[in-house]
């Protein structure tokens, strides 16, 4: 198990869990989002190699209302 | 007469109406808003995705995106780093490159930070991307900013949703005629009527949002905006007449019984 935090929310998720399994477990896979991890952007193509770790920061942000 | 036709950074746009979508009490009207506009381009927010309700409806399941430019705003920024963070987040999201940069400098007016406003625009021109600027009445600026590279400068007609209207013609008209990028008012307008004034003075384009969401039918808004635009629009091509201090008949005064 490891320990992230997610849009300012503490959540645990299993040991060794991809981007894409966070993306799944959302119900954002093939969503138009972006990701930020640690404070870094993560590009689509490595959602499926990036794991989480203890400690990770994640946003993960989309398109809203806005003027 | 030729053709009619509004480009912001290579993109022709077929409504010279911009529309935000933020304040309406749910996407339904936002979406039924945004068609009676005939806008084609509409500003969007960039925030957290909601994360402890996954099946809440989501703005861009509402939008035809084949016929709809989404613009990726910058509200609630405050400085050039947490500007370029939303946008090249939103770049991530969809290769948008097009964007709105609006850097804020106070909480009470909303009036933009232009020395930020300016270092974000130089950034985000080196990183390719097409700005759109959010910026005070300024025509020094204005000016400074399409030597920095920016797509459209967007100058405030007055504080962001205060309805106010167009408060300072002569600024804006200096901006107008020294401009080679589109001239798009961002920010002020109250009502249809504004929106007409801005584009008889030769704006390229009016950008809006409370004035149609705060409305008490934003749909009926919508459309009258739509209207608004158009016939500000066909004004300014066709020229206004003259002012005279005297009346001038209409009638001729030759045959009168």
């Amino acid at each position: 198990m490891a320990k992230i935090q997610l849009n300012g929310k503490k959540i645990t998720i299993q040991t060794n869990f991809l981007i894409i399994d966070l993306l799944k477990k959302y119900k954002l896979f093939n969503k138009k989002i972006a990701i930020e991890l640690n404070g870094s952007i993560i590009p689509k193509s490595v959602y499926k190699k990036k794991k989480l770790k203890n400690n990770d920061i994640v946003e993960i942000v989309h398109f809203i209302g806005g003027g | 007469m030729k053709k009619d036709i509004f480009k912001v950074a290579n993109k022709v746009l077929k409504s010279r109406l911009i529309v935000g979508t933020g304040k309406y009490k749910n996407f339904k009207e936002t979406a039924s808003a945004v068609e009676a506009s005939g806008a084609d381009m509409v500003t969007v927010a960039v925030r957290r995705v909601n994360i402890i309700d996954k099946k809440k409806p989501i703005l861009t399941d509402y939008l035809n995106l084949n016929k709809i430019i989404l613009l990726p705003n910058t509200a609630g920024c405050f400085n050039s780093n947490e500007a370029l963070r939303t946008l090249r987040l939103a770049r991530e999201m969809g290769g948008w490159k097009l964007v709105k940069l609006e850097v804020l400098g106070d909480k009470k007016t909303l009036y933009p930070n232009m020395i930020e406003t300016i270092k974000a625009t130089k950034t985000l021109v080196k990183e390719g991307f097409k700005v759109m600027v959010y910026c005070t009445d300024d025509p020094l600026l204005a000016k400074k900013l399409e030597d920095d590279g920016a797509a459209a400068i967007m100058p405030l007609a007055s504080p962001i949703g205060s309805g106010l209207g167009l408060q300072n013609k002569i600024n804006i008209s200096l901006i107008i005629k020294q401009s080679k990028v589109p001239v798009i008012i961002d920010a002020g307008i109250g009502t249809a009527s504004d929106a007409t004034i801005a584009m008889e003075l030769g704006c390229d384009g009016v950008l809006i949002n409370s004035a149609i969401a705060n409305a008490k039918n934003p749909i009926l808004m919508a459309s009258a905006f739509k209207d608004a635009v158009i016939s500000g629009r066909k004004a300014f091509l066709a020229g206004r007449m003259n002012k005279n201090y005297l009346a001038k008949a209409s009638s001729p005064t030759k045959g009168i019984i």
